[in-house]
């Protein structure tokens, strides 16, 4: 008894247990409840039975999930590259010596600390068809001569959620991979300048790759999170118009709760899981594990 | 190969200048080192000369063209860092011929230069390493290997050694001294250790507070100090310092230290008046224990072996005499210490008297 309490491993293993506890309880239980219900017939108000693979195969079939489908991994694509260009080069900005530093480092962040729906009500008078001061800004500009139809017309709706999205997102990538840079000692620098490094070659060569670890993770997240966007999708536009911005997240929902078909949401739901865990996996043994870095820290 | 020429270089961050006005000429194929106490301006002074940090004044030359608006890659030098600044995501071979590979070289020459030099500094073992894998002394042979394939004009070195453990640090001392007798390359090696200085250098160029305090060979600098900074910077253990006064001794004149004790006065040309405030500086191992010398109170004697370290009172200041005898004086012991060989300085701006 008194070895056992002493072992490092078995009062490792007691601190776990109240994380381990709460993770089953949160996590784990509604996570198995919605697999399960991915295989049932079940309705709002009413057990469902077992139905096998009977929604999934019914979901494929569906041209509204296909294009949600098509949808989602638009909305993720193009968002994330578009984040994580704009985030990569704001990074860099920021990097630079600049006066008022910490100032522009906090407004940098605003969009990130404003609540979604908040900032997608924002928007959604940005976008909006009669009072968008986008529109009017670019009429009085003499650019275009009608109010552009954002969210009412299929494509202009998806590239606005879009930028929306990317409006949100930037901040959480370039805040990160600021912190990122600053790592990276500026003698590296230096010692390129002398090897004859561009300014340009400097960034190939010595921030790119030195950045890649940060880079994966933070780009992990962001597609985890834009591939499971919700909030900004359903105060903006609620998939529509014609379902052109519906994204699994959001079809999921519509289809459980409003529509009553608790089982084929739920199986639209887990169908997103094995995107994720690609995504997952791609970037842990794509671009996460370094030769140079495996176990331990440079110098 | 080419010389270096400062003219006046000046330095300021800001409104704040650290460097001077310092005019060095180092000579084609000479291992120049800048030594002075640590924020004096010597990695600044370097870092001017690799093209790093802008000139506030004054002209760096390289070979003869004047370089204060060239940037670093078209200088033609290569420079080692403190901490080796190699890149953690390279391997040794690739960290060594990127100079190469930017400058579009074919890549079997590169294969070939970088061979050539990993077999120089023995590093042909580790070629494909990250730099994560080294020890600390392998790490640094790289940071010179990166240096030395791009066959530079000049090589710039700052403290290279003084993140490495002492017995290593010595045998790269000796290493980089035997490379540059077979390069013969012109190179500037900063350092604040004296002893690096001394032994490695053709020329040191000692430094305080962004000034230039003298420049010489190391024995110059060790046998005719300009002033009380290099006397007291050059050598080791430190030159002794001890404040007195000229005073008339029978027919010639003498030094009156503390406590009435007196010392024959150094033979210097300037005229010195009795009544002269003055400081007497002797190096340790100028001392010499004997019948015929001052008073001192034993302190600690400390034997190395080789010699015998004694610290004593003399007239009222701490000094260290090192001597080749063995002694084994007790604490509090009196002995007599003779000066062999002594220095004047002038205590209110510290030039020597000669
Ligand atoms: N970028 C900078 N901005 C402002 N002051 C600086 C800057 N770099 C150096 N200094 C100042 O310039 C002076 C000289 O610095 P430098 O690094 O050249 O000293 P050093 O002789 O190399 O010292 P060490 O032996 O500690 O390396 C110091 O007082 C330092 O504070
Ligand atoms: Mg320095």
């Amino acid at each position: 008894m008194e070895r056992l309490l002493h072992s490092r491993n078995f009062l490792g293993l007691v601190f776990m247990v109240p994380a381990g506890v709460l993770l089953l309880l949160f996590l784990t239980y509604p996570l198995g409840l919605g697999v399960w219900l991915g295989f049932t017939d079940a309705k709002v108000g009413r057990t469902g039975a077992w139905v096998g693979l009977e929604n999934y195969q019914f979901l494929l079939g569906d041209s509204v999930a296909r294009l949600a489908l098509f949808n989602t991994l638009f909305y993720t694509v193009v968002a994330s590259v578009l984040k994580f260009v704009l985030g990569l080069w704001l990074a860099l900005l920021l990097n630079k010596h600049l006066p008022f530093k910490a100032f522009l480092r906090a407004v940098v962040l605003l969009p990130f600390i404003v609540p979604t729906a908040l900032s997608a009500i924002a928007f959604w008078w940005l976008y909006d068809a009669q009072f968008s001061v986008l529109s009017w800004v670019l009429t009085r500009l003499g650019w275009i001569d009608r109010y552009i139809d954002f969210l009412g017309d299929p494509w202009n709706a998806r590239w606005s959620v879009v930028a929306a999205n990317v409006w949100r997102g930037v901040p959480f990538i370039a805040i990160t991979l600021l912190a990122g840079l600053q790592t990276i000692s500026p003698s590296l620098y230096e010692a390129a300048a002398i090897d004859g490094a561009t300014p340009w070659q400097q960034f190939w060569n010595v921030t790119l790759p030195l950045l890649t670890p940060i880079i994966a993770v933070v780009m992990t997240f962001s597609v985890l999170f834009t591939f499971t966007d919700f909030q900004l999708i359903y105060v903006l536009t609620r998939g529509g118009p014609l379902n052109a911005t519906h994204l699994m997240a959001t079809l999921a929902f519509q289809r459980a709760i409003p529509g009553g078909a608790l089982g084929e949401g739920s199986a639209l739901a887990v169908a997103m899981v094995p995107f994720l865990l690609a995504a997952i996996l791609f970037s842990y043994f794509g671009l996460q594990r370094r030769k140079w870095q495996q176990g331990g820290t440079d110098a | 190969m080419a010389s270096v020429t400062l003219k006046d270089v000046r330095k300021a961050f800001g409104s704040t200048p650290v460097v001077h006005g310092v005019s060095v000429e180092i000579l084609d194929g000479e291992f120049a080192v800048l030594v002075g106490p640590s924020g004096c301006g010597k990695s600044t002074l370097l870092r001017m000369i690799a093209g790093l940090e802008e000139i506030t004044g004054g002209a760096i030359e390289i070979g003869g063209r004047v370089v204060n608006d060239v940037l670093p890659k078209e200088r033609d030098i290569a420079m080692v860092f403190q901490n080796y600044a190699l890149y953690p995501h390279m391997t040794v071979a690739d960290n060594m011929g990127f100079s190469l590979k930017l400058a579009k070289r074919p890549r079997q020459e590169i294969e070939d230069r970088v061979r050539e030099a990993a077999k120089i500094l023995g590093l042909t073992e580790y070629l494909e390493r990250y730099p994560r894998q080294l020890s600390g002394g392998q790490r640094q042979r790289v940071a010179m290997g990166r240096a030395i394939v791009r066959n530079p004009q000049v090589f710039l070195f700052d403290e290279p050694l003084s993140n490495l453990d002492a017995k290593l640090r010595v045998q790269m001392r000796t290493e980089i001294k035997e490379l540059h007798q077979r390069l013969k390359t012109t190179s500037i090696y900063v350092t604040h250790d004296q002893i690096e200085a001394m032994t490695m250098a053709d020329k040191i160029v000692v430094m305080n507070a962004g000034r230039v305090e003298q420049i010489g060979a190391p024995l110059e600098l060790y046998d005719d100090p300009a002033n009380l900074f290099v006397a007291g910077f050059i050598g080791s253990p430190a030159m002794n310092f001890l404040p007195g006064r000229v005073v008339a001794n029978g027919a010639g004149l003498a030094v009156e230290l503390g406590g009435g004790v007196r010392v024959a006065a150094p033979r210097v040309q300037a005229p010195l008046a009795p009544g002269r405030e003055v400081t007497v500086g002797v190096r340790p191992e100028h001392f010499a224990v004997s019948a015929q010398g001052v008073p001192a109170e034993v302190i600690v004697v400390e034997p190395t072996g080789a010699d015998t370290q004694i610290f004593c009172n003399l007239a009222g200041v701490e000094v260290s005499a090192v001597v080749r005898e063995r002694h084994a004086f007790r604490p509090g012991e009196a002995i007599r210490l003779a000066p062999q060989l002594a220095y004047l300085f002038d205590p209110g701006n510290g030039a020597r008297i000669r």
